[in-house]
């Protein structure tokens, strides 16, 4: 079929490693796109996304090489084009969006200058009107004041405006096709469903086909047609968005879809055990060692991708294959996976001690310093970067705090582990006195308060063995302990991280992302901790690493009785995991309450607004955006810390004055901070639920 | 923006006010004083109290501090007890005649050394970066007397190119034949400071080749000259600008051993000279105009980040 604007047949790539092996990262990879079409492409990471994504913009990563097939796009075998010619495509016609804008935008040039550039090369368009041009596309992505923005270097921008930039450039060459590379991961809620929302009207208007790779389903649900699900450089499963999340029929897509946290379902997900092993290294189905469907058969036969149904499409297009690679695919897609999704959410419900752990009251921290010069012309404070916070975090108790970045979820966290002074108010565990820095508490209050970092490649030091980093805390804080209980110790601690002991040996660059996170996590409870702070730490992991990472949490808290306080920008992972949360804004609480109570009305117009961007992996859930996702660097004077945003404003005396706490009726926890009374903030947000 | 270059410039004012203190100190601290310096053997203790009457050498130290530091401000060195001539005028000509050659040296060194470093990392592992690296690291180890005296044998001895030896007075005007005769010198300095800047330059163009913009530049369709000159020269210059500075200052320093072994009238030759002659006057004034050119130029180091680097540029506060 000529139609297909994108054709990949028989992909095959690979790669020498220093000991001339060859390791494959693509196989067998056949991939086509229509015109206007949105392809979603799933998996873990190291399944080969990324390869795909830039092998079809005829780039591969130096050292890489094709073992067979091609790529042709429009018909031109993008590998035999001469780089000449590939420069003519690059950028007109297929345009990239790449994962980090921040990084991918070059320091020294100013954005206006960087989309000008691109308008000279791919679209001819030079001097006044190139820049002219420049604007209206900073306008189109819907950046505030866009001539001011083409003055700024990337630097002055936010995350979510160098990501629009970048959707800007790409869209400077008028392209047929967009490569997006994980977009929108690292950006907040808000931000991510305003640029998706963004790009699904661009595509719309414009007619571009997307290539949208991502290992979130909630993104990729949202944005695509259709989806093609990777496994080991292999697809392993292809249907239109609805189809694939109704009836997925690899069991990989369905322990992918198992292990989402999701808004509406209480409860930690079904954790996928192991790794995708290398492309190629097994005779039979590559995801046999982790599949529990597997018989014989699947060791021995490769399975082939099988046309399973044909469904009907609303698209007039005519894609309505199903494939899969599987076995038993029939089996599977015997039972209705949505009744069957329901009874994988284990209920970590438990009973909570009413005793305090750790009380904060009145806790103002700020991260300025006068200087010599402001001291002597008395400049003004600015407004603490944290203030009024009162938080309980009861005994074997996980309280969340949520917020996008920027919130001060972080810095209060920090503030409680000792690492940065708090300005006003106290904060109590038992009788110490928590405002105290780290190195001044005694050693037995350290031990009692450990804290896990979002990023296990910085927490770990590269060159320490896991031994050695688990040997450290418990010889600091059991002194008196001998060399064979320590090592014992060990080996128990890795196996409740549900490690091999052989992983002792092991270096952190040794190890897969979410292996070091369980080191991390062995080795804060190395300490016997009482309170774990944990900050974002899941947020770098695969779906389903993560599943996994909440359910050890989950069962260490009940054998240890383990208080968390537990950093997170994602709403369903805190659903998920926390027994009460409070939501922060600009470093203030807005809204405080049991889990259940934060995700039913009435809401904080604030938390009503994170939940409504995020996203669940279910392609008729659309998400309810209000007001923009403009950040703000800094927290009012006066008032609520929320004026300059909230949709549902009253007036001057959100100005002027910090609402007060408000119990919504027949409630225990819940509290709210807002001017507008409950009943009303209840009905409100019912009706504006029921509208939708 | 301005603020911060007030802040540069006043930091800058201090550390010379320091350097001076230490020099001023230091000299103070020798044995004997200018007097008896320039008096020598011959000095009986009356004509040691008349000289020091006459240059105000009884005064307390804080005073000729002042006045020495005051006067270095104003241009004005004072004079030179040994050579019976105001400082300026020593100085003068051998200051020009080394400033002539760290800039020459500078001028053919610093772009050549830039220019190469981005060749050895644009063929990063293949035989033009791997012989231009080798001969780098030849440049940097060999110590400079051995470079120079092997290029006086080759370029001045066998080939009979250029002069082996400046052979003239330090006046001398500066026209072709003085070019000529810094040939070999410039040459030796540029094979000694040009490694350095290189391989700088080499490691932060290759890791900025690999960054993600550049990537992205080239999916965006760039061509290759743009890709270098455009996104990856301007980000990889900015580590290498300090290393720039302290050659050059290292150059104006006054290139010791080089303007020994080619007798080339420069400052560094002058000052060996003055600390024979215990000309104590000179050799403190040359001290503090070297400080102040190092001062200068790591200043001028700071401004020039300052504008290549938006992120600095567009600080706000702090």
């Amino acid at each position: 079929m000529s139609e297909k604007l994108v054709d990949i047949r028989d992909l095959t790539v690979g790669y020498h490693t220093k000991y001339g092996r060859l390791v494959h990262v693509l196989r067998n990879v056949n991939l086509q796109i229509e015109p206007g079409e949105t392809l979603g492409l799933v998996g873990e990471s190291g399944c080969g996304k990324s390869t795909l994504g830039q092998a079809m913009m005829g780039f591969l990563r130096s050292g890489s090489k094709i073992l067979g097939g091609q790529v042709k796009y429009q018909g031109l075998d993008m590998f035999k084009l001469s780089s000449k010619e590939l420069e003519g495509i690059r950028g007109k016609q297929i345009a990239l969006i790449p994962q980090n804008a921040g990084q991918s935008l070059t320091p020294t040039l100013r954005v206006g200058k960087q989309i000008m550039e691109a308008l000279d090369l791919n679209a001819g368009i030079k001097g006044e009107e190139a820049k002219e041009r420049t604007v209206e596309l900073l306008g189109q992505v819907q950046l505030p004041t866009p001539d001011e923005m083409a003055t700024r270097y990337p630097h002055e921008l936010s995350g979510g405006q160098q990501q629009r930039v970048a959707v800007a450039m790409a869209l400077a060459g008028n392209p047929d096709m967009l490569v997006l590379d994980e977009p929108t991961t690292g950006l907040d809620v808000t931000t991510q469903a305003h640029i998706l929302e963004l790009l699904r009207d661009v595509v719309k208007e414009m007619g571009t086909a997307m290539m949208y790779i991502s290992h979130d389903l909630g993104v990729i649900a949202r944005v695509s047609d259709r989806i093609s699900v990777m496994y080991a450089g292999e697809k392993v499963e292809d249907a239109t968005a609805r189809q694939l999340f109704k009836t997925p029929s690899h069991p990989y897509t369905r322990g992918l879809l198992e292990s989402i946290p999701r808004l509406t379902l209480s409860g930690i997900p079904k954790s996928m055990p192991g790794q995708p092993p290398l492309p190629g290294t097994l005779p039979g189905c590559h995801f046999e060692p982790r599949c529990q469907f597997a018989t014989d058969i699947c060791r021995q036969e490769a399975p082939k991708l099988e046309s399973i149904s044909k469904t009907p499409d609303d698209s007039k297009k005519g894609f309505g294959d199903h494939l899969a690679r599987c076995h038993h695919w029939e089996e599977l897609t015997k039972t209705d996976f949505s009744e069957e999704l329901k009874e994988v959410y284990q209920d970590v419900r438990k009973e909570i001690s009413t005793e305090p752990a750790i009380t904060i009251t009145d806790v103002e921290i700020s991260y300025y310093r006068p200087g010599f010069l402001d001291n002597l012309m008395g400049t003004p404070h600015p407004p603490a970067t944290v203030s009024g916070i009162n938080l309980t975090v009861n005994r074997g108790e996980t309280v969340a705090l949520v917020g996008e970045s920027g919130s001060g979820k972080s810095t209060i966290v920090r503030t409680v582990s000792g690492l940065l002074p708090a300005k006003e108010g106290a904060i109590s565990f038992e009788k110490f006195d928590l405002t105290t820095d780290v190195d001044d508490r005694p050693k037995e209050l350290q031990k009692r308060i450990q804290m896990i970092f979002q990023n296990p490649d910085a927490s770990l030091n590269p060159r320490h063995s896991v031994d050695d980093i688990l040997d450290q805390p418990l010889k600091l804080y059991f002194p008196d302990m001998p060399q064979e209980e320590r090592d014992k110790r060990k080996r128990s601690l890795l196996d409740r991280v549900r490690l091999d002991y052989r992983y002792l040996t092991r270096f952190p660059a040794q190890m897969s992302g979410g292996e070091k996170q369980r080191v991390a996590i062995a080795r804060a409870f190395a300490a016997e901790p009482e309170v774990v702070l944990c900050d974002e730490v899941t947020s770098a992991l695969d779906v389903s690493v993560q599943a996994a990472v909440l359910d050890l949490l989950a069962d260490l808290q009940k054998e240890h009785g383990t208080t968390y306080i537990f950093i997170t920008h994602d709403l369903a992972v805190v659903r998920a995991f926390a027994d009460r949360v409070a939501v922060l804004y600009q470093g203030r609480l807005c809204e405080v309450g049991t889990v259940d109570e934060i995700y039913s009305p009435p809401f904080h117009p604030y938390a009503q607004m994170l939940l409504g961007a995020a996203l669940e992996p279910d392609p008729d859930m659309e998400p309810l955006l209000i007001g923009g996702d403009t950040p703000e660097s800094s927290p009012p004077a006066t008032g609520c810390p929320f004026q300059r945003r909230c949709p549902v404003r009253v007036g001057e005396i959100c100005d002027t004055t910090m609402p007060a706490w408000v119990r919504p009726e027949g409630s225990i926890d819940h509290q709210i901070r807002c001017h507008i009374p409950i009943p009303e903030l209840h009905a409100m947000q019912t009706e504006s639920v029921a509208a939708d | 923006m301005i603020p911060l270059i007030g802040r540069r410039l006043l930091m800058a004012f201090l550390t010379l006010i320091l350097v001076s203190l230490i020099v001023f100190v230091a000299v103070e601290a020798l044995p004997g004083d200018m007097a008896s310096a320039y008096l020598g053997r011959d000095a009986t203790p009356e004509s040691l109290a008349v000289l020091r009457e006459e240059f105000g050498l009884n005064a307390p130290a804080y005073q000729r501090y002042l006045t020495w530091f005051g006067g270095f401000l104003r241009g004005d060195l004072g004079d030179s007890l040994v050579r019976n001539k105001p400082i300026m005028e020593v100085i003068g000509n051998n200051l020009r005649n080394t400033i002539v050659l760290a800039m020459t040296a500078s001028a053919v060194g610093i772009p050549l050394a830039i220019a190469l470093g981005v060749f050895a990392a644009l063929t990063r592992d293949r035989w033009p970066d791997i012989i231009v690296s080798t001969i780098s690291i030849f440049g940097m180890t060999l110590p400079e007397f051995v470079t120079g005296t092997f290029l006086i044998y080759i370029f001045a001895i066998k080939l009979k190119w250029f002069k082996g030896v400046a052979t003239m007075p330090s006046d001398a005007p500066i026209d072709a034949e003085f070019f000529q005769i810094i040939m070999l010198p410039v040459l030796t300095l540029t094979l000694v400071m040009m490694a350095h800047i290189l391989r700088l330059v080499r490691t932060s163009m290759i890791d900025v080749m690999i960054s993600d913009y550049v990537q992205m530049a080239r999916l965006k369709g760039v061509p290759a000259w743009g890709i270098v000159f455009r996104h990856a020269l301007p980000n990889a210059m900015l580590p290498t600008i300090n290393i720039v500075a302290l050659t050059i200052a290292w150059l104006l320093g006054g290139v010791l051993i080089i303007e020994r072994v080619f007798n080339f009238p420069g400052i560094g030759n002058l000052m060996i000279n003055g600390i024979s002659d215990r000309d104590l006057a000179l050799v403190q004034a040359i001290a503090i105009i070297l400080a102040a050119f190092y001062i200068g130029i790591n200043l001028l180091a700071d401004l020039a980040s300052l504008v290549l680097n938006p992120r600095l540029r567009t600080a706000r506060g702090h």
